[in-house]
């Protein structure tokens, strides 16, 4: 019973614990006033323009820490709040709107520490505060809209093609229908429709109406237009964010058709889901001049037009066919028109847009060109106590509903060509939303937001400060407590809890897990049960010195006959910690985080280092007495 | 310091009788509180909108409802949450066109009185609104905490809690089996159900919100019991095997007390952290550590009292608990 340790066993405690201690080093050094500059679609920040920004801050005056490049964007710390929002202001007005500019803390670490990725805790949004929404996307609608297309594809397929039709049109409970004028054109219509549309499957003639043809859209092609939307919308998702200026956002999928969006320090939810949550975009039409308004309104609307109103309510006609549509804008900008003082939004078209847009204002001077603004809501169908429908597959039920509206029509003066500007808006802030939404670009399919979770900047700071004390008077009592009871014992215990709580906060921050109040309290928890394993061990010993076992085989059987009570108590402790962490959603994850990786170095802490502080202290000679 | 100067000899299992009367009861009361009063859910499961906000000043909770009945929300509840500068407006899902808009109009509605609109935050400080004369400073209304659920979300998570709950008692009682015998297994996981019986019954007799950490809480207090029961299983299992002599029932109640100063020690470190986390954690984390502090004294009686004399009632014999002949390690263990 020699109670020691051979070389390779420290090697293995040493070579725990100076990581260890490293990794959660940068914690300690708290925040920097930060900016953050980003490029903005895709496009990174250069190096050329990285040395005009830092060109701009490099008087002494200006309060620059240190500036960095890396493939994210550019990070410049400054000394205080005031030189961070003097230096952001000198950035916009540089570089006007081509990066996003943000302000952000930045880890006041050393920068040797972020080279060698030694980063601190990645904080969650209750902490640090923030807007985390979680979006759903309106699958169903982006399908619907899809066999809308078909329906104007077949007509013009069908015509081409001399198969002659009485209507082509869209059940309301999915699928399209083609009446044929004559029954024995069925297979000539089948033949064209499977040749020249693949992702269209028929179903079989139908009793009784041998002059139909039912089409309706493959699953392969559903199941790409569905992955192809929550991309889209992703992406559309970014560039809007882009546009918010904020630093560090997420934009992650989550299953099949939702989205996680994380807003960290955005405080002005009303602004953000207004600007996330739209479909809107835009569509330019001619009027319809050579048709009487009132015969179309009280009767029905001439081919080729269609009645829509105007913001005021005003009926008017259009003509069906969309010259270009948002998709052909590359750029939009609101402003305020000097002359009338009404906001406006200045429209820059690609080079496709502007071509149609010569040809056809070139043709129609005089005339009037409608610019038709549409939203599409999506909204979840509710039983009268406010519960979801479900449809017969357990889905839930939405309604979607699409706001058309003609924002102006005004007269053509002139041929126009890439650039023109629409006037007839609200407010100032709907030409900034609509500018941006043009400019983000528009989604593939509606989506809604189903959850929400903000914590303003003052509550993240209380949970930091309330957090941060719970874990030091917990950690205080279970020390205090421990000496008193097992005196030198206790004070093993006590050194490997601490290194617990290193060890901890350095597994967090290696793998940037996010520390979430719940989190915090996985901590404080783990600090009271962490201990369990040492009174196990030592109660052990305990035991053997009464049943009269010398110091050292007291020490040596204590613990081997702790072993596997330990690993079984904290295997089971950990199945329920992993079953939390599949089953949980952002902070209860958090809290599940915390108390898995406690339970695996409290393990670590509490067997191989206090045997190895026992083994250093009693260790390899005569012992009489154990102070235990 | 020794709590128990010598190794106790109390007859645990003895009582087992009069502790399973203690539980049934506790059991009962708490399942005709659920059925009666049922459980008072938190917008994680109900699906809704809660809006935390402080003020500079103490404010009336009655003003503040009026306005956001003004506004157009009468099923809005309006509390002070902590002190009576700070108020908690809930409201159920309702089936408005715009629920996730809900929250903002709310917002709106409580600065109107301030005339002041929101332009900015950095972290950490205070937000800032400018007021409709022009001037700007810091928010006479402060937003702390948002939070809206979707109903499908709700639901979602309800379905979820109730399988999670279940995913963690099959896998112990998978791990259990493998390592001591089904007996244990089936005693372990009633001692746990028993917990979570009790814990949940307590939150509904004491119209206590049931909220997502409330249920966190609940599946730790599970992983704690069962450390608890575990720690009781594993000295049964090495009595059984080292007395050659005593019933089931001596065995135990030998096992118990030698466990019993590790049982009340952990207990007890754990308790001091839950009593942090209840006094000084903030009003967020409360429910949750509510919830902690229910479980361990309970989970802590159910090792000692439930646990064992479950094992007892399914028919425990020594012969099951003997090693079973394995090749390898074992089998050099055997005559």
């Amino acid at each position: 019973m020699l109670n020691r340790y051979g070389w390779w066993q420290w090697l293995i405690i040493v070579g725990v614990i100076v990581p260890g201690i490293f990794f959660a080093l940068p914690n300690l050094f708290g925040d920097d006033p930060g900016i953050q500059v980003r490029g903005s679609r895709g496009t990174a920040l250069s190096s050329v323009d990285f040395d005009r920004l830092k060109a701009l801050v490099a008087e002494p005056e200006s309060g620059l820490i240190r500036a960095s490049l890396d493939e994210k964007g550019a990070s410049f710390r400054f000394s205080t709040p005031g030189a961070q929002l003097k230096a952001r202001d000198r950035f916009e007005s540089e570089l006007k709107d081509r990066y996003t500019i943000a302000l952000t803390l930045l880890p006041a670490a050393p920068a040797w520490f972020e080279s060698m990725s030694a980063r601190p805790m990645y904080l969650g949004l209750d902490l640090r505060g923030g807007v985390h929404f979680l979006m759903e996307v309106d699958m169903d609608g982006a399908i619907r809209r899809m066999e809308e297309r078909y329906v104007a594809d077949l007509r013009s397929t069908l015509r081409t093609a001399n198969v002659r039709h009485r209507g082509v049109r869209r059940k309301s409970e999915g699928g399209i229908v083609i009446t044929l004028r004559t029954v024995s054109d069925q297979d000539k219509a089948r033949e064209t429709i499977l040749r020249e549309l693949p992702d269209l499957e028929l179903t079989g003639v139908q009793e009784g109406a041998p002059d139909r043809v039912l089409a309706h859209l493959s699953q392969r092609a559903k199941d790409e237009l569905s992955e192809f939307a929550l991309e889209q919308n992703i992406t559309a998702l970014r560039n809007r964010i882009d546009e918010l200026g904020v630093a560090e956002p997420v934009v992650q999928r989550q299953g099949d058709r939702r989205i996680v969006v994380q807003l960290p320090g955005v405080q002005d939810t009303a602004r953000a889901k207004r600007i996330l949550g739209r479909t809107a975009t835009l569509e330019m039409m001619l009027v319809d001049e050579e048709h009487n308004l009132d015969s179309a309104v009280t009767g029905s609307p001439p081919p080729g037009s269609r009645i829509f109103y105007m913001r005021d309510g005003r009926p008017i006609l259009l003509k069906n066919r969309v010259m270009y549509s948002g998709d052909n804008i590359v750029d939009a900008a609101a402003s305020i028109d000097t002359q009338t003082g009404g906001p406006i939004v200045s429209i820059t078209l690609d080079a496709a847009g502007a071509r149609i847009n010569q040809r056809v204002t070139g043709k129609n001077i005089g005339k009037r060109m409608a610019v038709l603004y549409i939203e599409t809501r999506s909204k979840i169908k509710t039983d009268a106590q406010g519960r979801p429908q479900k449809g017969p597959q357990g889905r839930t039920l939405r309604t979607s509903q699409r706001i058309e509206e003609v924002i102006t029509a005004p007269v053509i003066r002139d041929q126009l060509g890439k650039r023109f500007q629409i006037e007839g808006l609200d407010s100032v802030t709907e030409g900034q939303d609509l500018a941006l939404m043009l400019r983000a670009g528009s989604l593939a399919a509606p989506v809604e937001i189903i959850e929400e979770r903000t914590v303003g900047p003052s509550l993240g700071q209380a949970n930091i400060s309330q957090g941060f004390r719970s874990v030091v008077i917990g950690f205080g009592l279970v020390l205090i407590f421990m000496f008193i009871y097992y005196r030198t014992f206790g004070l093993f215990a006590n050194v490997a809890l601490a290194l617990n709580l290193v060890l901890m906060v350095a597994v967090l921050s290696v793998f940037q897990a996010t520390l979430t109040l719940p989190g915090v309290a996985g901590i404080v928890l783990t600090v009271g049960m962490a201990v369990d394993a040492n009174v196990l061990i030592f109660e052990r010993i305990r035991e053997e010195l009464g049943n009269g076992n010398s110091p050292q085989a007291s020490i040596h059987m204590g613990y081997n006959r702790a072993m596997s009570t330990i690993v079984d108590a904290n295997i089971t402790t950990l199945i329920a910690a992993l079953v939390l962490f599949n089953f949980g959603t952002g902070p209860i994850k958090g809290f599940a985080i915390t108390l898995s990786i406690g339970i695996v170095t409290s393990m670590f802490t509490a067997i191989v280092l206090t045997r190895g502080l026992v083994n250093l202290f009693y260790g390899g000679r005569r012992v009489d007495k154990l102070a235990i | 310091m020794y709590f128990l100067k010598r190794e106790p000899r109390i007859d645990f299992l003895g009582r087992r009788g009069l502790a399973g009367i203690v539980s049934a009861v506790l059991i009962v009361i708490g399942i005709v509180s659920l059925g009666v009063r049922g459980l008072a859910f938190g917008i994680d499961f109900t699906g809704g909108t809660l809006v935390e906000v402080s003020y500079e000043e103490t404010v009336e909770a009655s003003s503040v409802r009026d306005l956001i009945a003004k506004a157009g929300f009468e099923s809005a509840l309006v509390q002070y949450f902590g002190t009576s500068k700070d108020i908690l407006v809930r409201l159920p899902a309702s089936a408005v066109e715009d629920a996730a808009q809900v929250s903002s109009r709310i917002m709106v509605a409580l600065r109107s009185p301030y005339k002041e609109t929101l332009v900015t935050s950095a972290s950490g400080d205070l937000q800032q609104c400018l007021s409709y004369g022009g001037a700007s400073g810091r928010c006479a209304v402060q937003m702390r905490r948002v939070e809206f659920v979707g109903p499908q979300v709700g639901e979602e998570l309800t379905q979820k809690g109730g399988l999670a709950m279940l995913y963690a008692l099959l896998g112990i009682l998978i791990y259990v089996s493998w390592r001591f015998e089904w007996r244990f297994a089936i005693g372990a996981v009633a001692a746990l159900v028993h917990d979570v019986l009790i814990t949940v019954g307590v939150f509904s007799v004491l119209g206590l919100e049931f909220s997502l950490p409330v249920l966190a809480a609940i599946l730790a207090v599970i992983g704690y019991s069962l450390n608890d029961t575990i720690v009781v299983f594993d000295r049964v299992r090495e009595n059984f095997r080292k007395m050659r002599r005593g019933t089931p029932i001596e065995i135990m109640n030998v096992s118990v007390n030698q466990t019993l100063s590790r049982t009340l020690l952990t207990s007890l470190t754990t308790l001091l952290v839950v009593l942090t986390l209840l006094t000084i954690g903030g009003e967020v984390i409360n429910g949750f550590a509510t919830a902690l502090l229910v479980g361990v004294l309970v989970g802590t009686y159910s090792s000692i009292f439930i646990a064992n004399p479950a094992v007892l009632v399914l028919g425990i014999s020594r012969e099951a608990m003997l090693p079973v002949k394995k090749e390898g390690a074992e089998a050099d263990a055997l005559p």
